[in-house]
This record gives structure tokens, sequence and C-alpha cells, in this order.
């Protein structure tokens, strides 16, 4: 499903970030994408939701060629994927329900399907009942939770998320992995990019390992 | 990419509605929700469709006068003594007949005697005059003597050519020079009106721009899960809308009481010249234009500074 094809990324003033990269994801595939800072991986993730593009190579997503897209379909290909960041990306100014439902506004769902959707995945994630709260007045794993339900809510193919538990103690992480072993239940596709060497032997999932730029381990 | 669980069509067209009409409600919200700058774009924007209202205004009601003052230029052709009064009569009919004139009267001699005598204030000492000096006169107004000057002076060499007719008058310097006034103002009311335009244009263009940065965690946000442009500019261009919309309801109420106190004095100037002069207001299509020129002036300054503001950002 997702198919990366002797990729370079090569940036003007720095180099380059990613040299030679070939691997592939299956569906409902979960697999760490691990190195030491600068290594690559936020390069990676990227590409993939195409905030950049490829110097050389290919990226193919559930069929797209990434390296050859328009500007105008960038939404779209945005639109099934679901991404997660560390610092959860959440509008401060909007309640959880609102936040949630962002991705669902954006395609033109109708009120009646968002609500109903916003509500199954909250229930999902474990903040049923939580949806007019700013997101300010929740815990940082609860704001974690809030993001990746904002990332599902769409029901993407694949889910990007990057240091999604960086800043959150072992049992809350424990607590986010198992949300992300749920989704991959119903065929999603997760690569987690960490830097939690603890986490990712002890989940024992697929490793993708990148050091300055080459994919050493996959 | 085909997406299983795309939105159904009927689903889609009432999403659609949902949209704008959030849209529309949502940024007369942020604009009420801090109502000190809102007030101040909106106030600086009126100030500047009030100028370009009222110039319009000064402008229409000077046509108006110019417009009366047209009754005043007419040519007087005086008749020879050997003329008949019945012959002075035909003459006017004819006059009237082979020629495009608004109106036309015959003066007899002693009409013009029965005038002189009231106006002049001689009164009873021209009763003792043997004969009636004044000649007879035929006066004629053409027609838009204002906008076809050549017209005009067209129609006084071909009536000095009558036989019947010994000398004739028309004040054409006059009606020159306030020919050209009229002209200057014109040109001068129209130029300031494209400034004021451009005045309108780069106040909300800036103000749409500073509304985009404080709003750019959303904008980035809304990209990355799969926002369009077209979405993400519409709430700004809705803004753009109600600042425009409110500053014109704003400068439709500036411009009424500017008219209110120049009300009198002007009346009171009327009346020294001896007519009477009322201003006229904006009328409530000229109000209906102002409302969607401000309107779309400043949707036009949203759009163009988004188009390029939202190419420039690209999601971290």
């Amino acid at each position: 499903m997702l198919k990366f094809d002797h990729v370079t990324k090569r940036y003007p003033d720095a180099g380059d970030a990613l040299k030679d990269v070939s691997f592939q994801i299956e569906q409902g595939e979960i697999a760490f994408l691990t190195g030491h800072s600068g290594a690559g991986k936020s390069t990676l993730l990227k590409l993939i939701a195409v905030m950049e593009l490829c110097s050389y190579g290919h990226i193919e997503l559930d069929g797209q060629n990434l390296s050859q897209i328009r500007a105008k379909h960038i939404p779209l290909i945005r639109r099934n994927l679901g991404l997660i960041f560390q610092d959860n990306k959440l509008l401060n100014d909007r309640t959880v329900f609102d936040n949630v439902a962002l991705p669902l506004v954006v395609s033109g769902y109708s009120f009646s399907e968002i609500a109903r959707r916003v509500r199954a995945v909250l229930d999902k994630v474990g903040l049923s009942g939580r949806e007019k709260i700013f997101p300010l007045a929740l815990s940082g794993g609860e704001q974690q939770r809030v993001g990746i339900a904002r990332a599902f809510v769409n029901k993407p193919k694949l889910i990007l998320a990057d240091e999604p538990t960086g800043n959150l103690d072992p049992e809350l992480s424990a607590e986010i992995m198992n949300v992300f072993e749920q989704f991959q239940q119903v065929g999603v596709s997760v690569i987690i990019a960490t830097h939690n060497a603890a986490l990712v032997s002890k989940m024992g999932h697929r490793v993708l390992t990148l050091d300055h730029g080459h994919l050493i381990a996959s | 990419m085909k997406n299983k669980s795309a939105p159904e069509f009927s689903d889609k067209s009432q999403a659609y509605f949902y949209i704008h009409a959030q849209a529309l409600f949502s940024s007369l919200g942020r604009l009420v929700s801090k109502p000190i700058s809102s007030l101040m774009t909106i106030l600086a924007i009126a100030t500047a469709i009030t100028l370009a209202a009222s110039f319009y205004l000064f402008v229409t009601n000077m046509q108006q006068v110019v417009g009366g003052l047209e009754s005043t230029n007419q040519i007087s052709l005086y008749l020879r003594d050997d003329v008949t009064p019945q012959e002075g009569r035909k003459l006017a009919d004819d006059i009237q007949k082979t020629h495009d004139i608004e109106k036309i009267a015959f003066i007899s001699k002693e009409q013009a005697m029965d005038e002189f005598k009231v106006y002049s204030g001689f009164g009873s000492a021209l009763n003792t005059l043997d004969s009636n000096p004044l000649p007879m006169v035929v006066q004629v107004l053409p027609k838009g003597s204002l906008d076809n000057l050549r017209g005009v002076e067209d129609l006084m060499m071909k009536l000095a050519k009558y036989p019947q007719v010994e000398a004739l008058k028309m004040d054409m310097e006059w009606v020159n020079r306030l020919h050209a006034i009229v002209q200057v103002v014109h040109r001068g009311v129209f130029i300031l009106a494209v400034l004021l335009a451009a005045v309108i244009l780069f106040i909300t263009g800036n103000t749409i721009r500073l509304e985009l940065q404080h709003r750019s965690d959303e904008v980035h946000v809304s990209k990355l899960v799969g926002a369009t442009n077209a979405f993400i500019q519409r709430p700004f261009l809705y803004t753009g809308f109600w600042l425009g919309f409110i500053a014109a309801l704003f400068a439709w109420i500036f411009t009424v009481i500017l008219v209110v106190i120049l009300q009198e004095p002007i009346g009171s100037l009327s009346t020294l010249y001896g007519t009477t002069f009322e201003i006229s207001y904006l009328s409530f299509k000229d109000t209906f234009k102002m409302l969607g020129i401000s309107s779309l002036l400043c949707i036009i300054a949203a759009w163009s500074v988004l188009g390029y503001q939202l190419s420039q950002i690209k999601p971290k």
C-alpha cells in the first residue's frame, strides 16, 4: 500500500536528508521508524504527507505516484492519511468535538454524519462525553488522544505518527500503542517515528532504522 | 485515490450550504469578538466611502443647480422697429417649427414696457414718454444648452440670419465657463473615487493579511487534514464581505448626518439668491449601489491577498 523505490531527498543547502531509500508497507501493518535525530525520520514522513516532494526515485501510496502529484490533488491525498504530531497541533480555541471534526468538515460531510463519526471515534479513544471541553483543559495524554481521534476520524488507510509518545509516561505510551493496534485490526497501516527504544522492542513490530539518510534495517 | 467512505451527493450539497452558512456567520462572529480592532478597520473604510459618497452627492446636487441655471441661458432676439406684432408672432412660430428648441416666447412692446416698469423702478415716470422705445423680443431657450455648446452656437448663427432680427444676445462666455467647471469637477470626483477605492482595497487587504497570520495555526492544520485552498479562504472572503458591507452601512449614516448639517446653511444661501434649493440625499438605488460596491471591493481585496498568501504557506 506504500512503496518507496530508491527515494532520495536533497535539500539545496543541507545536502541529502534521505539517500536511496526503498521499502514497502502492507495494508494493516504497523512499522516503527527509528534513528538518531536528523537521521531523516521527519523527512520520510513529510514525503508521504506530500509536505515535500522527493528529488529522485518513486513513492507510491495506494496506487498513486506521489513524486508526480499535482498541487490541486494534494488535499485529496491527505484526506486518506491520518497525521499525528508530537505537539498534537490541536486548535486551542475550538472544542474537542470541533478539533476532531475538522477533517470531516474539510471533506464536506453532512453535520449529522460528522456528529456520528466524531462520537464514535472519541468513544474508541476513551474520551466520550468530553467533546465540549477545550484542549487546554485536558491532560497531555488526553490531548494526544484527541490528536489520534482527529487522525482516525476520516477512516484513513495509513496513519503517520511523529513521536506520538514523546511527552508521555510509559503507562500512557502503552495505552496509546494499544489504540494503534486497534486501528491495525481494522486494516489501517501505521508508521510510528520514535526514539523510544524500550517501547519499540516491547511491541515487537517491524522496525525501519535510518542512519544519516540511509535505511540500515527494515 | 478512491475513498470508500466518500460522502453522498445529497449530503454534499447539504454540507456545501452548511459550510457557507457556517463561514458567513463565523466570520461575523470573529469580527464581533474583537470589537475594537474590527471597528477601527470598519471606520477607516467607512470614512473612505463617506468621502466618495459625499463627492457623489456634491456632483448630483451641483448638476441640479446647473440644470436650474440652464433656463437663464436663453437667446434674446431683438426685432427691428418696422416689424409688426403679427409678423413678430409669426416669426416666433416659424422658429419653433423649424428649429429644435426647448421653449420660445414672444414679448410685445407693451409687455416689455410693463415688465420694465415693474423691474426698473422708474414706474410712472415712463408714462411721460411719447412713444414706446422698447423693441419686440423673441426669447428662445435652446435644448440642453450646457451639454451642447456647439449646437447653441449653430442655432444663434441661424437665428441671426432672419431679416426681422436686428440683434441677438446670449452670454456665451458665462455658459462656457460654467460648462468647463462642471467638467473639471466631474473628472476630479472620478479620480478621487478611484483613489478612495484603492484606499479601501489596501486597508482591507492588510486587515485580511493580519487575520491570516493570526490564524496561521488553523490554516496549517486545515491544510494537513486535506483542506483545499478554496475551503481555507472561504471564511476570510466572508470577513472581507462583512467589512465592506458594515462599513457601507456606517458610511450611509455619516452621509445622512453630513447632509443634515449642510442643509440649513445651504438653505439660507439659496434664499439669498432668491431660489429654494433642497439638497438631495442618497437615493435608495444609490444606497444599494454603495453597499454592493463596498462589499465587492473588500471581497476583491481579500481574494487577491489570500491567493498570494495561501500559495506561500506550506504546512510544517
